[in-house]
């Protein structure tokens, strides 16, 4: 065998381990569900009456729930970012990475199971959340290539997040710091992003971070290929952000996780 | 191993350890918490890099020839490495797979191991549900599944009851039994007599002492009979007729040097008589215990 497909092998039976986790304590991919549909079902039935009027010609007339579901979907990738953080986290500070360590195995093969099964589990979540928007009265308008279009931002987006959940995962001293570290990926991002309302609505200083930061073009690139409305360049920018993303997030996983055999 | 130095920021760690352990030798090393024995154990596992020394294992050197030295070892930390969400068979797959056993070996492996580490019953179960003998027990079965020829336990019976401990004991005698070379860490000088050939004592990142566990007693003097009289009367006959004995008047005891055998007993009882009337009588070799505490602390004298 070559190291290329030992190293294939590795990864593929930690995937294999990973996803065994997943299903066997399915908490946490329940919640990575349920945190975005409590959000898509506060905005719309809740807060939806009036923003959706408020915005007006702001949400390129769309009705409201056409606008908020892709941001949602959006929010339900960052939200899987909680889940790979805290089982790399709960890797390292239980001990079986430290095993693995003195293995003959591959070493990358480690973070690539965990990053391989959160992506995994975001195309799961994100399928369910969908469906919940549907059935709350999305109606996406994407033909069969944009439809692979959405698929593609949405593992860029995941994998990228994967990655970066595993770096902070790495530096995280307890699972509880892992989860907290995810926060900001779950929650202010999201919230500062075009998901919810238009980035033109907010005060310019909140605007500008808002139109410049990665969960905006995602969110704005998912909108323009489900509702029909103009994409612009925000997939390529998207695609830049989840790249540069996940370039940035593996090389500090690679530390981190050299780092810890010290 | 020769000099292996390891510190983090102004903390000294091992500070020159110089280590050689046989093949198929039970090597102990014993100190207390904070001695350095992990990190030693972390350092030849391959698992961190030293800071200054030479280190090989099995013929390959460190680090250059890591690779070649993970092949060939199984380490069980100190803390178990288990899955939590797999179950002991799931567990031993896990490892057979990630060392390349081919499935049908894989197969007969993980059967005989669960079947000699007395897993068999809860091989469906998640370690959840188990004890703190049976975590350990599935951890050194893990540490088995790639048949190592050098076997690291890092405090195997931290934790454990009596009974647990005994079996664990039992595992390691009979790993033995297979030719495997065993580098077993642990504070219970009661461990390192009961299964170990060599002992080094490890204090402060320093080898104090290196030798069977039989040589490291007998560098401790302290050896004696202590004789317990009947009545103060004798005590003084007894003190007489054995000058080089140390009196206890308020226990009626007289604590008499004995480098030890049935010579020197019989010897002493001879030059007692038989005219003293003796309660009791008790003999005392110096144990690991007495040696740890003399070593221990005069490097802390030393130091000072």
């Amino acid at each position: 065998m070559t190291a290329l497909t030992i190293s294939a092998q590795d990864s593929v039976t930690m995937l294999g381990r990973e996803i065994k986790h997943t299903f066997r304590f399915p908490l946490m991919l329940i919640s990575s569900i349920i945190t975005p549909v409590v959000m898509l079902l506060l905005f719309v039935y809740i807060l939806g009456g009036p923003i959706g009027d408020g915005l007006g010609s702001a949400a390129h007339g769309v009705a409201y729930i056409d606008f908020l579901a892709p941001g949602i979907i959006m929010m339900t990738v960052a939200s899987g970012a909680s889940t790979t953080s805290i089982n790399v986290n709960t890797d390292l500070t239980g001990g079986i990475i430290d095993r693995f360590r003195t293995m003959p195995l591959t070493r990358g093969a480690i973070l690539a199971g965990h990053v391989g099964a959160g992506v995994l589990r975001t195309v799961l979540t994100t399928a369910v959340v969908t469906g919940v928007a549907v059935l709350a009265g999305f109606r996406p308008q994407a033909s069969a290539a944009g439809g692979l279009a959405v698929l593609g931002v949405v593992l860029a987006f995941a994998f990228a997040l994967s990655w970066l959940a595993a770096a902070l995962g790495l530096n995280a001293k307890t699972v509880a710091g892992a989860n907290g570290a995810t926060l900001p990926l779950q929650f202010l991002l999201p919230f500062l992003s075009s998901a919810f309302v238009p980035a033109d609505t907010m005060p310019a200083a909140i605007r500008w971070f808002t139109s410049n930061q990665p969960f905006t073009p995602v969110t704005e690139s998912l909108r323009g290929l489900m509702t029909g409305v103009p994409v612009g360049n925000s997939v390529y920018v998207a695609l830049a952000w989840s790249a540069g993303i996940a370039l940035a997030g593996y090389l500090w996983a690679r530390v981190a996780f050299n780092r810890g055999a010290r | 191993m020769r000099g292996l130095r390891k510190a983090y920021g102004e903390k000294v760690v091992l500070d020159g350890v110089d280590l050689h352990i046989g093949e198929g030798e039970v090597f102990a090393l014993l100190g207390p918490n904070g001695a350095g024995k992990t990190t030693t154990v972390k350092i030849l596992s391959t698992s961190i890099p030293a800071d200054g020394g030479t280190a090989a294992v099995l013929g390959h050197d460190l680090p250059a020839e890591a690779a070649a030295v993970r092949a060939l070892i199984g380490v069980t930390g100190q803390f178990s490495a288990v899955d939590d969400l797999l179950t002991a068979e799931e567990n031993l797959t896990l490892m057979g797979r990630l060392l390349h056993v081919p499935p049908a070996e894989r197969r007969a492996r993980v059967a005989s191991l669960l079947e000699r580490f007395d897993l068999v019953e809860a091989a469906k179960q998640t370690p959840a549900t188990y004890s703190g003998g049976m975590r350990r027990r599935l951890d050194i079965a893990m540490t088995l599944m790639g048949r190592p020829r050098l076997i690291f336990l890092d405090e195997p019976t931290t934790g454990l009851d009596p009974r647990s401990r005994h079996i664990m004991w039992q595992l390691i005698r009979d790993l033995v039994a297979d030719g495997v070379t065993v580098l077993l860490t642990t504070q219970y000088l009661e461990e390192a007599d009961q299964l170990a050939d060599r002992v080094a004592v490890l204090d402060h990142g320093r080898i104090v002492a290196e030798g069977t566990p039989e040589e490291l007693k007998r560098r401790i003097p302290g050896a004696h009979i202590r004789l317990r009289l009947a009545d103060a009367g004798a005590l003084d006959a007894a003190a007489l007729a054995l000058p080089e004995g140390t009196r206890d008047d308020e226990e009626l005891t007289l604590r008499v040097p004995n480098e030890g055998g049935v010579r020197s007993l019989r010897d002493v009882l001879a030059r007692l008589g038989d005219d003293v009337s003796v309660d009791d009588l008790s003999i005392h070799t110096p144990d690991l215990d007495d040696v740890f505490f003399a070593l221990t602390s005069t490097v802390k004298e030393q130091n000072r």
